[in-house]
């Protein structure tokens, strides 16, 4: 471990980039990401990498997928307006199977709504955004600490599964600036490169792990890349059967692994009559509620997703399994609440509490919502 | 000519282009321009748009990127500024870089990324069934445009040089030896080259304005026999289609090749 720092969560996140090896940055200014850019352009040029501000956010994750086919460790980082742009190309990276990280740090919306302020109104978004039926990997980290760590996740859960990943946090966490220690060394993952005769190359037929190797253009390996319905030569086809085949392993390449994918952090769960089911920032407000609602003798506990697609539906399961109610709080009208009333499958009580309107949802707020007996809000 | 066969796809073959369509010769012309060149095949990437003109590159033997609707100059600035060992080429349409890739574009121009672009000008939308385009002259029919169209069009080296491309030229599908040269050259220019290359659309454009079929077009296309320009506030020229998809006063060539400085990304500069 370094020693301790005091750094913003954005700057985080360019720092877990680099860690995670990331040689390429495109992006368009937006706040509240802006400062991820800043940070890029400042530190990628002098570990070798590449950084070029592009002409809008359609463009930025192009350049993106365009360097990741080159070989590179791509990332670009935006907010809500922008990855409304972006949502082309996410279905482009997860269709050509082209790994890269996508940040989203979310401000209100719906359209420019409030630039400045948090919201967790893109986390449907981040799973249903793009066209067509898609996998997602999409990470919630709720601390400075957990964006570098997630940061860096994502790179190695895009590079092991040739899929766009997304890392969504909202701007508190963009903003805040904490004290971290972070590691000097972490784990890499690379992406599986071909190493057989390239004349018979077949660049998307895929092992018993459902995830082929990728060569980098340039590299000997001439093969075609498309967003098409396709074959294992990677050539366009409309036979429903081949199409067919291409969405079933572009799903179960990740579903199968969904045990690895998904995590969830709980607290004082064990003995919890009432359960808080909160990510990122609100998770953060939940952990105190939690600890304050005891000291009033209310016996609550915490589930929080750092994995909120694919969903940890076995997590929520087991943690509605112990308790009464569960709580679940976001910063929107209720979108993950479906979710979650999906894995308790009735086991619990599910309430929501939920607030789009900017503000970020307080530890006094949520110990009023656990001993008045949950729900309500905006 | 050049044995082309080297640098096709036969697997893939048959090819998705009409008869008549112009741009099987605007491929021939292209790598014919490859094998002039000389070029080491495995570092060639061609990234395409969406569009009858991007399908070109499922059946040329690169690293070929067939990305989105109009981007391909954005795929394309990633993938060089990655690689800069990459010879990176563009093969778009008129409907792809001018309406929906007009962005795109104008900010590789600008940013003079060493990269070629070939843009195959058919004047109309053919892929989705013939809807007019941006590039579709005034007066002429389309799917969209059934009483002649009413909007100017645009023209695209002017757009190009206005937006700072280092190498414009124009040619035409029916030239194909000037194209390749153009082609060829367009590529050595070291900076972002843009080539139009008229082409055309027979199946569409042809048949809707009663102007031939690919062999007359093209005829047409070489003897740059225009007559287009008729003024909107003539009510007559909704009948008066015109008789070949080529502007009057349209000039050929190279029209406009300068050195200046090649933008690669913000990158740590290698000592000189």
């Amino acid at each position: 471990m370094s020693e301790a720092q005091l750094i913003q969560g954005n700057e985080a996140c360019a720092r877990g980039a680099l860690a995670a090896g990331c040689n390429f940055y495109g992006g368009y200014p937006i706040t509240p990401s802006s400062e991820i850019a800043e940070h890029m352009v400042r530190m990628l040029p002098d570990a070798g990498g590449v950084f070029v501000q592009m002409e809008d956010e359609i463009a930025s994750l192009a350049a993106v997928i365009g360097a990741s086919l080159a070989g590179s460790k791509a990332m670009t980082a935006t907010s809500g307006p922008g990855f409304s742009l972006m949502q082309e190309h996410i279905g482009f990276a997860v269709m050509a199977e082209v790994p890269c990280v996508v940040v989203n740090v979310m401000r209100g919306g719906p359209s420019t709504g409030l630039p400045t302020s948090p919201s967790q109104g893109d986390v449907m978004q981040a799973r249903w955004g793009t066209h067509g039926d898609h996998p997602a990997i999409v990470l919630a980290p709720s601390s400075v600490g957990e964006v570098f760590d997630l940061t860096v996740r994502a790179f190695n859960l895009a590079e092991r599964f040739r899929t766009p990943v997304i890392l969504l946090y909202d701007e508190v966490i963009g903003h805040t600036r904490e004290s971290v220690q972070l590691p000097e060394k972490v784990e890499i993952v690379d992406r599986v490169r071909p190493d057989g005769d390239a004349a018979d190359f077949l660049p998307k037929a895929a092992d018993a792990t459902g995830v082929p190797p990728l060569p980098a253009f340039g590299d000997g390996y001439r093969f075609h890349v498309t967003g098409l319905s396709h074959d294992e030569r990677g050539f366009p086809t409309d036979d429903g059967h081949v199409a067919g085949a291409l969405l079933d392993r572009i799903h179960t390449k990740v579903s199968d692994y969904e045990d690895e994918i998904t995590a969830a952090e709980t607290f004082m769960l064990d003995d919890a009559e009432v359960a808080l089911f909160a990510y990122g920032i609100v998770g953060r407000s939940a952990r105190e509620a939690v600890l304050r609602s005891r000291d009033a003798g209310i016996k609550a506990g915490l589930i929080r997703p750092t994995t909120l697609w694919p969903f940890p539906s076995q997590q929520v399961a087991a943690a509605a399994a112990q308790v009464d109610k569960v709580i679940v709080a976001e910063m929107n009208l209720g979108q993950m609440i479906g979710e979650v009333e999906r894995a308790t499958a009735g086991q619990a009580e599910v309430v929501g509490h939920m607030r789009a309107d900017g503000e970020p949802i307080t530890p006094s707020e949520l110990v009023g919502v656990v001993s008045a007996g949950g729900g309500g809000g905006h | 000519m050049a044995d082309v066969k080297t640098y096709l796809r036969e697997w893939a073959m048959p090819h998705v282009l009409c008869p008549g369509c112009a741009h099987g010769i605007v491929m021939r012309g292209f790598l014919d321009a490859i094998d002039q060149l000389q070029i080491d095949q495995d570092k060639v990437a061609v990234v395409a748009g969406i569009g009858c003109s991007s399908r070109i590159v499922g059946y040329i033997d690169f690293c070929t990127l067939h990305g989105t609707h109009g981007r391909a100059p954005a795929f394309a600035t990633g993938l060089k500024l990655a690689r800069p060992d990459l010879h990176v080429m563009v093969i778009t349409g008129d409907g792809d870089g001018l309406a929906i890739g007009g962005n795109h574009l104008i900010h590789a121009a600008r940013r003079n990324i060493d990269m070629t672009v070939m843009l195959l000008n058919n004047s109309i939308y053919g892929m989705t069934g013939g809807q007019a385009a941006p590039t579709t002259p005034a007066g002429a029919v389309a799917s969209t445009t059934p009483a002649g169209n009413t909007e100017p069009n645009f023209d695209a080296c002017k757009l190009m040089i206005g937006a700072g491309a280092s190498f414009v030229a124009r040619v035409l599908a029916a030239n194909p030896i000037e194209m390749s040269k153009v082609i060829a050259d367009g590529v050595r220019h070291p900076g972002f080259s843009f080539i139009e290359i008229i082409s055309d659309c027979p199946e569409y454009y042809g048949r809707y304005n009663k102007v031939g079929g690919g062999a007359e077009m093209l005829t047409w296309m070489a003897r740059r026999d225009a007559g287009v320009a008729v003024p909107l506030s003539e009510k007559k020229f909704v009948e008066h289609v015109p008789s070949s998809p080529v502007p009057t006063g349209l000039t050929t060539g190279v029209l406009e090749r300068d050195i200046r400085p090649v933008f690669t990304g913000v990158r740590k500069q290698e000592p000189q």
